[in-house]
């Protein structure tokens, strides 16, 4: 039976990672290399690193960090973050990320999606979501409403080819209160691709929530991990005894 | 030990070329015929679309040099399904160096079947010892008495490891695998891999 993917979250800012880090065993706490490999070896199924630098510049480095990130650690992870152009995509994956994340590109020219799927293959191609309560779709890192509803704009994702769909829930993440398990579980009956939960994990039993009630694919989190809240070789062994299929 | 990593224009072939780098063993991308010919193992790599692939290897002349080759010859994901006998994605032949057929899941379960899944080398599938291995295809090659060594469930088995003489195919991603991925690359290096 297909696993349950644990997908622990990179925020990445000019090459280093920005969240606050608390692990004890860590040298260099702003190395995403480093903690990625840790992660790795703790039975992460994926990583995802996700670019918020401001600047083109900036983001150039993050085509050097997924070639590094490629030399060091044998599970897939995708590169998402300030993604717009089909080039962009490219140098990316020939860097060897596995799959690359787009957003808010996506919501202002959705061919987008066709165009990537069409060079690269639907297995690559992840659209992030942002939504809120309100059942809309919002970019730029959550500040901007658009005028798409998550659930059609999920569908029409679908349609165009993109393999795979993150989906976090604005209004959940940071919270630490569980996954937006009604909206979670909505996608999912709609859906015939992969979904990823993202934004409110807090406790283990919120991913058993999230894996069990509203039946998503993978779940994703950021600080409950880096800050060793939950370890992922926990994470996984509950998991397990709660019978959901885990690697 | 010199690697040939076919280079066709499809494919991870940065993560490939790492995964040996951390074997300590060489491997090269490449879209010489000669070099290919020559070098002592061939991997053959694949991600996308089954139909620019084709058209790719046609271009090239690899579609009828890569069934002549007498070295082992790993073929990965789309690349093993290149080497089956007919492609629906593509609705055309492969390299018909092995006689299945690869279609598309018809399920009610999520395609594309992507992430970590058990591979079954026995009859007994409820084996709780086997190996996860990390997949990402819609399209899955049948199983085959001759050629199928090992199986994957996902609402139905489908060929995960084939063989037939000197080519062997892997429709997960060893590459991707963690550790178990990393030792069936070293069998594969060792000669080792299916026997």
């Amino acid at each position: 039976m297909l696993a349950k993917r644990i997908i622990p979250c990179l925020d990445i800012k000019n090459g280093r990672t920005t969240k606050g880090i608390n692990f004890e065993n860590l040298r260099d706490a702003g190395d995403p290399i480093e903690l990625a490999s840790i992660y790795s070896a703790q039975g992460a199924d994926e990583l995802v690193f996700l670019d918020i630098s401001a600047t083109q510049e900036a983001r150039a480095t993050v085509i050097e960090l997924a070639d590094q990130v490629a030399a060091e650690i044998n599970i897939p992870f995708t590169v998402g973050g300030g993604i717009s152009t089909v080039d962009q995509v490219y140098a990316l994956l020939r860097s060897g990320a596995d799959k690359v994340s787009i957003n808010s590109a996506a919501v202002y020219r959705p061919a987008l999606i066709d165009e990537l799927v069409q060079e690269f293959g639907s297995q690559c191609i992840v659209v992030a979501i942002d939504a809120r309560k309100d059942g809309k779709v919002y970019t730029s890192g959550g500040k901007k409403q658009s005028n798409f509803r998550l659930e059609s704009w999920a569908k029409e994702v679908q349609d165009r080819g993109a393999g795979e769909i993150l989906f976090t829930s604005m209004d959940h993440d940071g919270t630490k209160d569980g996954f937006a398990l009604d909206a979670l579980s909505k996608l999912n009956q709609a859906l015939t691709i992969p979904v990823i939960a993202s934004g409110g994990a807090g406790t283990k039993e919120h991913f058993y929530d999230a894996f069990h009630q509203a039946n998503a694919d993978a779940a994703l989190a950021a600080s409950v991990f880096h800050f060793n809240e939950i370890s992922i070789p926990e994470l996984k062994s509950y998991l397990k005894k709660q019978n959901i299929p885990i690697r | 030990m010199n690697i040939a990593i076919i280079d066709y224009g499809a494919g991870n072939i940065r993560s490939l070329e790492y995964a040996f780098d951390r074997l300590g063993v060489k491997a090269q991308a490449t879209s010489d015929a000669e070099d290919i010919m020559t070098a002592d193992k061939v991997i053959f790599p694949g991600v996308g679309h089954a139909a620019p692939a084709l058209e790719s290897l046609k271009e090239t002349g690899l579609f009828d040099l890569i069934p002549k080759l007498k070295q082992d010859v790993l073929g990965i994901c789309l690349g093993m399904q290149l080497m089956c006998s007919y492609l629906e994605e593509a609705d055309a032949d492969g390299l018909k160096i092995f006689p299945m057929s690869v279609t598309r899941f018809q399920t009610q379960l999520k395609v594309p079947h992507m992430g970590w899944n058990r591979l079954s080398t026995s009859e007994n599938e409820s084996n709780a010892d086997e190996e996860y291995v990390y997949f990402v295809h819609s399209y899955f090659a049948e199983c085959h008495d001759d050629y199928t060594i090992a199986t994957c469930d996902y609402d139905g088995r489908f060929s995960a490891t084939i063989k037939k003489q000197n080519f062997i195919g892997c429709q997960f991603h060893p590459e991707k695998s963690g550790v178990v991925g990393q030792q069936i690359l070293q069998s594969f290096i060792n000669g080792t891999l299916g026997r």
